[in-house]
């Protein structure tokens, strides 16, 4: 196969076509400030009310409490953060989970410094929170509950809903870090109870660079940059008009086809998820089986390493993703990995493939041949699979 | 990210394997950071080391610099093995980038481990030569965020 085998889906998407199109306008003949009085902004403010009504309407509330963001890890850390000064009146504890992005978890660093108490989570094997551990762990001076929607190493959808109520019920705020599944699984804000929730455009087709934070209205949240009245006064700045453009013509697209696309890109998900089970032995599904994302595959492989794995895969064409330390720019594999109870071997040896609709049985079909041909290779250098072997004999 | 010479070691290893019976055997690293290395000398009477293999749980770096180091290490004797320092083995592989750099100290303590096992094994001392560490001991600093 000769073109590129594009599995990394959950780092960032391709841009679609349409996305593209619907943005080039605001580059060129549209380039009026959407504040402007004339006409000639009136185009930019018309492509920025369409796509925040569209933002709206995916997740069942209203454009007002709709505010864009530079993409999620803006919107994770000014959610976290106005929401602790808003509420330290009340009290300075906060639960998140041990497996949520850096953008919580650095965020929560940063409150902690600040004499904020935060409590994290466990989860059990397969990536889900304990929602009885939930409930005990919320104390008279808990002000805030973030957990992710759906995790994006292993793919496991959390119970929001369940969390929501919960948290609705003992009266604590609750925003959930949505990037990985915003776009790809059906979210309501109102029957789910969530008080802010961050997304991304580049997760679902759209541009890099922008994203959104929806407040529920009434919440009284603090700016997050001053200055003029862009969004409402909260996040002060001339809009990226044509990021907006192209992130409401993301989600018109994702919204559209959610149904169709899932359906399509689960089958392939457990397609390949099997055809590894079959074909590589001394591997370790990681995530839970069905309550996870359609488009998460994430597997440990005994005995290798990811880094070279990926390497490796690359020099085929393949695109893919490690939670091995290698990959991650520090000593210590994957948090998520050893949540989920991985001992740090098989954290290491970790394989993220992450599927879009784009993606063929034919290019999975390749992948796995690809990944059992590779791990063979690799397990044959490798001293971890030497004492196996021999303790296997002995 | 890596040089074509680290690209080679790294796709091409050479001296992968086990040697049966060898003259001296150190495996160093831990699983904890991803990087475990094994090496086999066959050393002959006159402390030459005639064969070398290497088998290595590791990225790419660790790959390639087991490569390289049994490369530089074979036909030598074992004083002059011990001149095969992290640091040629770096030059040899035209570098590494700064975050794999702990990967070529991993393999001058494989070498170094391999020698220590030969010479207990013979009873003798090898000048230079200390008793290897359980496993590399990483003192990275991270950058702190305020």
């Amino acid at each position: 196969m000769d073109h590129r085998i594009y599995l990394d889906n959950a780092a960032t998407t391709r841009t679609d076509a349409k996305v593209v199109e619907a943005m080039i306008p605001f580059f060129g003949e549209c380039y009026g400030n959407p504040s402007s009085i004339y006409s000639l902004g009136a185009a930019s403010k018309k492509a920025m009310n369409s796509a925040r009504e569209a933002i709206a309407e995916s997740l069942n509330t209203t454009p007002q409490e709709i505010y864009f963001t530079a993409g999620g890890s803006e919107s994770d850390n000014w959610a976290l953060i106005a929401a602790a000064e808003a509420y330290e009146s009340k009290g300075r504890h906060i639960i998140t989970s041990k497996i949520e992005h850096h953008a919580i978890l650095h965020t929560c660093d940063y409150l902690k410094k600040r004499g904020f108490e935060i409590t994290y989570l466990d989860v059990d094997a397969d990536g889900v929170i304990d929602l009885e551990q939930l409930k005990a762990s919320i104390r008279k001076d808990t002000i805030l509950i973030s957990i992710m929607a759906a995790n994006n190493e292993i793919g496991t959808i959390q119970p929001i809903a369940q969390i929501g109520a919960i948290a609705k019920e003992r009266d604590v705020l609750f925003h959930t870090d949505a990037v990985q599944a915003y776009g790809h699984i059906p979210i309501d804000v109102k029957a789910c109870h969530i008080d802010m929730l961050s997304a991304s455009g580049h997760k679902l087709h759209g541009p890099k660079g922008i994203g959104f934070l929806y407040i529920r209205q009434g919440l009284k949240l603090r700016s997050f940059i001053h200055g003029g009245s862009q969004e409402r006064k909260r996040r002060a700045g001339t809009e990226n008009v044509p990021a907006i453009a192209g992130l409401g013509t993301a989600v018109k697209l994702a919204f559209e086809n959610m149904d169709e696309n899932a359906k399509k890109i689960t089958a392939m998900r457990d397609y390949l998820i099997e055809k590894i089970e079959k074909e590589i032995p001394y591997c370790k599904l990681n995530g839970h089986r069905t309550e996870r994302l359609p488009n998460n595959v994430n597997f440990s492989f005994t005995f290798i390493e990811g880094e070279s794995l990926l390497i490796m895969l690359d020099m085929k064409g393949i695109c893919a993703s490690s939670g091995s330390a290698c990959t991650s720019g520090s000593l210590d594999p994957s948090h998520v990995l050893l949540a989920i109870g991985l001992p740090h071997e098989q954290a290491h040896g970790s394989l993220r493939l992450t599927l879009s609709e784009e993606n063929t049985y034919e290019e999975l079909d390749y992948t796995v041949e690809a990944v059992k041909e590779i791990v063979a290779k690799l397990r044959n250098m490798s001293p971890l699979y030497e004492d196996f072997c021999k303790k296997q004999k002995g | 990210m890596y040089s074509e010479k680290v690209m080679d070691h790294f796709t091409n290893p050479r001296n992968v394997g086990e040697i049966e019976e060898a003259s001296g055997v150190g495996t160093v690293g831990n699983a904890k950071c991803g990087d475990i290395m094994r090496m086999y000398l066959d050393i002959d009477e006159n402390h030459v080391i005639r064969d070398c293999k290497f088998k290595t749980f590791g990225c790419g770096a660790a790959v390639a610099t087991s490569s390289m180091a049994t490369e530089l290490v074979k036909g030598k004797t074992v004083q002059e093995a011990m001149k095969v320092t992290n640091k040629a083995v770096l030059e040899a592989l035209d570098g590494l980038p700064p975050v794999k750099v702990h990967c070529s100290l991993l393999a001058e303590e494989a070498i170094h481990a391999a020698l220590w096992d030969y010479a207990q094994k013979n009873g003798l001392e090898i000048e230079g030569l200390e008793k290897p560490k359980s496993d590399i001991h990483e003192d990275e600093e991270e950058d702190e965020e305020y």
